[in-house]
């Protein structure tokens, strides 16, 4: 693993507090994921991959904008490693870098709709843009 | 018996039903929910990231506002519950977390997560009483099948949020009771309508609603209620079912003869 791989895999274990040791590789994370048929990497993917240092692969993937925040793989993980929270780490690592807004304000008008809730757009403004 | 009350920003704009027939039911039960004077929108997601605080300081504000006016602030909308309660939990655990909070603010008085936040179902089942709600209903939803949907947010993660077992949840059913109505059990009800991928994914979404209807619609469901106003727009998205959607304050309004 190089440098510059090592500091990212530090910095998203840190920022996510999961200890990816834990995983026992049951799958229920996948298994109840939503996205799951969305996802080219999946919940449990990215924890192994994470412990590998493959961060880079799953950073540009789509994967990481397809969690919904739904907290099923937090609840329903047998060994409390909580893959949602890796999920969002890889994600803020990519979305903090210079340019990588994933959603600019500009691009809104035209997703709208006469019932679009508020609370779509300030949550995906969290999730995709920094 | 008087509560701060935090609407959240949808409450003021698409959900304004959801809001109004929560403040006038509170009114019919004796409950008075004093609007807190200046909130923030809560951002609509909690961040689990460790290392983010800016993103989390207007729910502090909102907490801390409250600890002045009495110490319980009454939530509705399941976003703005999951996150000012999940922001609270890591004021109080995370001392780490509360000191950077603290220092950056620098307020007079400094927040430690003192205060309670209470959702709206959580105000009906502990403080009212559903025997008691069940007593001042004057127009019941007799023989009514209404399946009631958690979705997400409401429940997860539970260890946090403690308002009701995660998977196993009676909390609407409960309140169904109360009102009159007929609970419907079903496999999906705590499943994800989608979320805010509706955005730019609208066919991801109508493909988990339509997931969620299709299972209540199976155990008979004739209405569906939420607290969530993204769940109540992503399952209306949805094409070829019949069940209406609602928020439950409207049921409840109504069961309480204080709709119109």
């Amino acid at each position: 693993m190089d440098r510059e791989t090592n500091r990212v895999r530090e910095q998203v274990l840190r920022m996510s507090g999961v200890n990816v040791l834990k995983c026992m590789r049951c799958g229920k994370c996948s298994g109840t994921c939503p996205s799951y048929e969305e996802m080219d990497y999946h919940p449990h993917e990215f924890v192994y991959m994470v412990e590998k240092g493959e961060i880079d692969k799953l950073m540009a993937s789509e994967s990481v904008y397809k969690c919904l925040t739904c907290f099923a793989c937090v609840e329903r993980c047998p060994r409390g490693v909580e893959p949602a929270k890796l999920i969002e780490a890889v994600r803020l690592e990519m979305v903090r870098k210079q340019g990588q807004n994933r959603l600019k304000p500009d691009r809104i008008p035209a997703l709208l709709d006469e019932e679009l809730p508020q609370q779509a757009i300030v949550t995906a403004m969290r999730k995709y843009t920094k | 018996m008087i509560y701060s009350y935090y609407p959240g920003c949808t409450l003021k704009t698409k959900a304004k039903e959801l809001d109004r027939y929560a403040r006038r039911s509170a009114e019919a039960l004796g409950i008075t929910l004093n609007e807190l004077p200046e909130w923030q929108c809560c951002g609509g997601a909690y961040t689990t990231a460790q290392d983010e605080i800016a993103t989390k300081l207007a729910s502090v504000r909102a907490l801390a506002a409250a600890e002045q006016e009495g110490g319980e602030l009454v939530t509705l909308c399941s976003a703005c519950h999951n996150v000012l309660k999940r922001v609270n939990h890591d004021l109080l655990t995370d001392g780490e977390f509360a000191g950077k909070v603290n220092r950056y603010m620098n307020p007079e008085q400094p927040y430690g997560g003192k205060t309670k936040v209470v959702h709206y179902l959580e105000l009906l089942r502990d403080t009212v009483g559903f025997d008691e709600l069940a007593k001042k209903v004057v127009k019941p939803f007799t023989g009514k099948k209404i399946a009631a949907y958690y979705g997400c947010l409401l429940l997860r993660p539970g260890k946090v949020l403690a308002m009701d077992d995660p998977e196993n949840p009676v909390i609407m059913e409960d309140f169904i009771r109360a009102i009159g109505g007929d609970p419907v059990i079903y496999p999906y009800r705590n499943e994800c309508c989608g979320g805010y991928v509706t955005l730019e994914d609208q066919a991801l979404a109508v493909k988990k609603s339509s997931a969620v209807m299709e299972s209540a619609e199976g155990f008979g469901a004739e209405l569906l209620i939420t607290a969530c106003p993204l769940c109540l727009y992503n399952l209306n998205k949805t094409d070829g079912f019949g069940t209406e959607v609602h928020y439950f304050t409207e049921l409840l309004a109504e069961a309480l003869g204080v709709k119109d």
